[in-house]
């Protein structure tokens, strides 16, 4: 077995702080390596990656082939529309057939929850969850807390408020999942048809006024809104209103913690979720997820899959 | 026709207020003798010590998907399962494919049923065409042709408008009409109970008010336009619901089925597609307040809601996985080894539940072991105790969430007609 003892990376909700910790620690040293590539370890010369994304997605998707050509592998991108799952193949031949065809690992983005999972449990490939549903994005949520310790280290006792969509968002699972293991105080804030039933049951506060949610915190972790879901559906009355009442902007924050850092996992609505001159600003972190998303996912792939020396 | 002798099983049949050992004449297809000693040379003579002798079991919600969907189940092995769970009479939803909308489509499954069924299988036609919830269906002729009850189950039907009709309508031919209770605005999509477990493994929620308003809804209906029978009842708030009509007199009866008594949400655990039901699991409190309701009278019935799948229809991702779980095999012994064994209802409830109460509520001639009576028995085995191989059921479906199931109380024989279809130790006796 790898040195974090798991086959798959499906969440973070079954991961220990050790595991956390050994993924981020990894991270930090490729990240340590990027001013001079050459001195990275070619570790996965030899490997193929595949990704398999049954729901569109650029930066992650990019993310993870940078990665994978960072550490001397190839990666082979496969996009599948959500329909023809239902047309055709299922998901467990699909992996079947790719598990023959000699890939060495599988990265799944998929619109249904528990998806990586199902495939995990049919292949001896690993399988990477890459986003399912609103169940879990590991990797965003590693990058996240990656982040968060880049700026200010140990994040036992820190709070950090997550804002948006929570109901829909497999980005704030995993980020809750991932924070609550490293003692971290999280916070969720959004309107209530965005707050899912129950999710005080994991140790989180529910908060639907942004001021109050920022009073303290250290981080705002701000999630996309995603108007495609929004418009049919009738979760929020208007973009204007909820920019009014849990958008980021230069006066909210200067009512919050001077250094309250800004997270956001992008693509960002500028007027939204976030308005330009905070989009724009000194306390956001935004670029710095996108580097620290590679190393990561570097350090995700040669941990379950990379040659040991 | 031969002359069968059950001798010293112990008989309960709580429509005759009976317990106790007795001998039991069959002859010509019916009870012919009921009594303590009982000579009859010439009979075929089996000897029922250490049994129990209940009238047939009637599981009037069952899904045997022929025509149409034979692949899961066809009329043959859903009736052959129904005998080898102690079940003598079923009957059968109206969502085949084609639906059961039709004179033609009940004459069919009867035709079917009379070649084919080890027991007997009661059609139960549709209350709309395509079960759309828009045009009433021909209920009348469909009654005519052995229709026992209509239905659109699987749907609801949403336009109250329309239900009005539908009851005022089967009201002129005194036919019950068995509603699913289940508000698709609020079902929105989901895949399982909508808890902090929903929200823990990221599937969409069905909130407990999807059912609860739609029971609400048909309560007010029914007290206005006829009868309803409220199908698979899952949440302590609609039972509060029924309670309450029934004491204000509200002409409603309902059901509930063995899972919803025995599992939980927590069955789902990682993404278990054979916990996936529609209604879905749901709490420990309303599993317990379904057993309260088991013994208050809350609950008319226990049917199986028997939900036969195929392991392709089921080995998919969680959301799109079908809902159900092959119910007839195993049901009598679920429930009588978690309620009956443990004392948390009586024997003779259990029969009144899933006998006297059927056979009542859908006014069959059965239910009941008085000479003169129909003989449709059950003979249980309490002290057999094994476990559930779903590898061995008879049904297509061997979608279950109780493989494994360490059960008593499993039916020893099943005599339908007067004819002996099942035995513990032969199976399912086909048909001469």
């Amino acid at each position: 077995m790898n040195p974090l003892g798991i086959k798959d990376l499906l969440g973070l909700k079954n991961l220990s702080a050790k595991q956390i910790n050994l993924i981020i620690q990894e991270a930090f040293a490729y990240k340590n390596q990027f001013s001079a590539p050459a001195r990275i370890k070619k570790s996965l010369l030899d490997k193929t990656l595949l990704t398999l994304f049954y729901e569109p997605s650029t930066r992650t998707m990019t993310s993870f082939n940078v990665a994978a050509g960072r550490l001397g592998g190839r990666a082979h991108n496969v996009s599948v529309s959500a329909s023809s799952v239902q047309k055709g193949e299922t998901l467990i031949d699909t992996v079947r057939n790719l598990e023959v065809m000699g890939f060495s690992a599988v990265v799944i983005r998929h619109s249904h929850g528990g998806a990586p999972q199902l495939a995990a449990e049919n292949t001896t490939l690993p399988v990477i969850n890459a986003g399912d549903g609103f169940n879990e994005h590991p990797t965003q949520a590693l990058l996240d807390i990656m982040t968060m310790q880049q700026f200010k280290g140990d994040l036992k006792n820190k709070k950090i408020v997550i804002v948006g969509d929570i109901a829909h968002s497999r980005v704030a699972r995993s980020n809750i999942w991932g924070l609550n293991t490293l003692g971290a105080q999280v916070t969720v804030c959004g309107p209530a048809t965005l707050i899912p039933r129950g999710i005080e049951d994991f140790g989180v506060m529910v908060e639907h006024d942004l001021g109050r949610a920022l009073a303290d915190a250290d981080f705002v972790n701000v999630l996309r809104m995603q108007h495609e879901r929004q418009a049919d559906k009738n979760f929020i009355p208007s973009k204007r209103e909820y920019h009014r009442l849990f958008g980021i902007n230069e006066k909210r924050l200067a009512k919050a913690k001077p250094g309250l850092l800004i997270l956001h996992p992008g693509p960002i609505n500028r007027s939204v979720e976030i308005s330009t001159p905070v989009a724009d600003g000194k306390q956001n972190v935004i670029l710095e997820q996108v580097i620290n998303g590679i190393a990561v996912r570097m350090a995700i792939l040669n941990l379950l899959i990379g040659e040991k020396p | 026709m031969s002359t069968l002798l059950l001798k010293n099983g112990t008989v309960v049949d709580p429509a005759q207020g009976l317990h106790k050992k007795l001998d039991l004449l069959i002859a010509d297809g019916k009870i012919t003798g009921l009594k303590e000693k009982i000579s009859a040379p010439d009979a075929e003579t089996h000897d029922l010590q250490d049994k129990i002798v209940t009238p047939g079991l009637i599981d009037m919600h069952v899904h045997l998907r022929e025509p149409g969907q034979e692949e899961k189940e066809t009329i043959k092995t859903g009736s052959k399962a129904a005998a080898a769970g102690g079940f003598t009479s079923i009957a059968c939803m109206a969502n085949t494919d084609p639906p059961a909308d039709d004179v033609s489509l009940i004459k069919h499954i009867q035709e079917v049923a009379r070649r084919h069924g080890i027991v007997n299988v009661l059609p139960i036609g549709a209350c709309t065409i395509g079960l759309r919830g828009e045009f009433i269906t021909q209920i009348g002729e469909m009654q005519r042709f052995g229709a026992v009850a209509f239905s659109d189950d699987g749907q609801p039907i949403g336009n109250a408008q329309v239900l009005r009709k539908v009851l005022e309508y089967t009201g002129m031919f005194n036919s019950v009409v068995i509603s699913h209770c289940e508000d698709k605005a609020l079902t929105n999509g989901g895949s399982m109970n909508e808890s902090a477990l929903s929200t823990k493994l990221g599937l969409p929620g069905i909130p407990s008010a999807s059912e609860a308003t739609m029971v609400a809804r048909d309560i007010e209906i029914a007290k206005n336009f006829g009868r309803i029978h409220l199908a698979h009842i899952s949440t302590k708030e609609s039972l509060d619901l029924i309670r309450q009509a029934k004491k204000l007199g509200a002409p409603i009866t309902c059901e509930t089925a063995p899972h919803y008594l025995l599992l939980t949400e927590e069955a789902v655990g990682d993404y278990n597609t054979n916990a996936k039901m529609s209604p879905p699991l749901r709490q420990e409190a309303d599993r317990l307040a379904l057993i309260e309701a088991l013994r208050d009278g809350t609950i008319d019935i226990i049917a199986t809601d028997h939900a036969p799948h195929t392991l392709d229809d089921k080995r998919v991702e969680f959301n799109l996985a079908a809902c159900g779980v092959s119910g007839l095999e195993t049901a009598l012994p679920l429930l009588y080894t978690h309620f009956v064994q443990t004392g948390q209802i009586t024997l003779e409830r259990l029969i009144e539940l899933m006998s006297v109460n059927p056979a009542r509520i859908f006014a069959l001639d059965k239910g009941t072991l008085k000479p003169g009576a129909a003989a449709d028995l059950t003979v249980i085995d309490p002290r057999l105790t094994k476990k559930v191989d779903k590898t061995k059921f008879y049904s297509k479906g061997k979608n279950t969430p109780f493989d494994g199931w360490e059960l008593s109380g499993w039916a020893a024989m099943t005599i339908v007609g007067g004819q002996i279809k099942y035995t513990a130790e032969k199976g399912v006796w086909l048909k001469a």
